[in-house]
């Protein structure tokens, strides 16, 4: 289970609203390679790792997205939080505000809404890490992007600058996990079943007494 | 200042030939200074009717707000460390002690300006006082 903690990851207060970065940033929240889709991502994918420290790491990993997730929110809200009408317009944001107000509502900067066709899961650890490992890329090299859009405020780039790092961390950790996978693989004793791969005991000589 | 806390040991462990562990946390994100000692600085009970006083008070807030951030940032950093690395004791001393130094800081806090999880027992129903995280406020001090 999860326990909410009142306290964001890292500060935001962003002091002038600007919606023309937050149609921006919130594809950080819900489009392809965000935060939602992280996090969904790592969650979903753990169910089926087959050694400790995998598992241990999707779960880690999912959870901190989840902060990142908050963080992202917040930015969006707070910028545009307290703009016109007119700003919000000239933004390009007014067919968001048709249909969203000022909420955050998990979609991606060109206005698609999030999908689960954003993630894999793939019932075979190694692919899953390998695309696990291309999605934090692939959120370093948006937020590179996000970062040269938001070069003007200091208060926008600084949690981005945060978070762009632990992409680049979390890519170290699951190329450790796989190396891990893949040494568990190779192991002789080891079997993978064709379902998942949690079963160590010969398909043979199986343990599990469901049938 | 920043150096000497990324090379510094922990209490327990002296040996770092060990370990690859480069904190992430305190330091590189954050220059937490672990020397400030708070809650002497708040001479002030909370009276709440003068501006001074509340400036204070929110200052030490922010202050304390700060500390919990940075500790609760280092322990996530060490703990996905020690997932891939469980046999690393430096990192585990490290764990250690940011885990214990935060509990610490949390209870001060929270005694003082309100639950922080639904976990903290309270007399009175202060978990839905504002700010939430998301929300603009003037104890939340640029680090």
């Amino acid at each position: 289970m999860w326990t909410y903690n009142k306290v964001l990851q890292y500060p935001i207060n962003i002091k002038c609203p600007n919606p023309k970065l937050a149609k921006f940033i919130i594809s950080q929240y819900g489009g392809p390679d965000g935060e939602l889709a992280a996090s969904l991502r790592y969650l979903s994918q753990r169910f089926g790792m087959p050694d400790q420290k995998a598992k241990a790491i999707l779960n880690d990993i999912g959870t901190e997205e989840l902060a990142h997730l908050e963080m992202v929110g917040t930015i969006v809200h707070q910028l545009t939080d307290g703009a016109s009408i007119e700003e919000i317009e000239k933004a390009g944001l007014g067919a968001y505000y048709t249909d969203h107000g000022v909420d955050v509502y998990p979609q991606s900067a060109a206005g698609t809404p999030w999908t689960a066709a954003y993630i894999a899961c793939k019932g075979d650890p190694i692919a899953n890490l390998q695309e696990d490992l291309a999605a934090e890329q692939k959120a370093r090299a948006t937020y590179e992007k996000l970062i040269d859009l938001c070069r003007d405020d200091p208060d926008v780039l600084d949690p981005l600058k945060f978070l762009r790092e632990r992409e680049v961390v979390h890519f170290q950790r699951f190329g450790e996990a796989l190396r891990g996978v893949q040494d568990k693989l190779a192991e002789k004793k080891f079997y993978m079943n064709n379902m998942n791969c949690n079963n160590y005991n010969n398909m043979n000589n199986s343990n599990n007494n469901c049938d | 200042m920043e150096r000497e806390e990324e090379n510094r040991n922990c209490m327990c462990y002296n040996n770092e030939n060990d370990c690859s562990y480069m904190p992430q946390g305190i330091n590189a994100a954050f220059g937490y200074n672990t020397a400030s000692n708070l809650m002497d600085d708040m001479n002030c009970c909370g009276c709440g009717d003068n501006s001074e006083c509340m400036q204070n008070r929110n200052r030490v807030r922010g202050e304390m707000m700060k500390q919990i951030k940075c500790l609760n940032f280092a322990v996530v950093d060490i703990a996905e460390y020690l997932d891939t690395h469980p046999t690393d004791r430096k990192a585990l001393c490290l764990h250690r002690e940011y885990t214990n130094e935060l509990k610490n800081v949390k209870d001060k806090y929270q005694r003082i300006f309100g639950p922080l999880d639904i976990y903290y027992p309270c007399n009175k129903w202060r978990w839905l006082e504002e700010p939430w995280p998301w929300e603009r406020s003037d104890f939340n001090v640029d680090l």
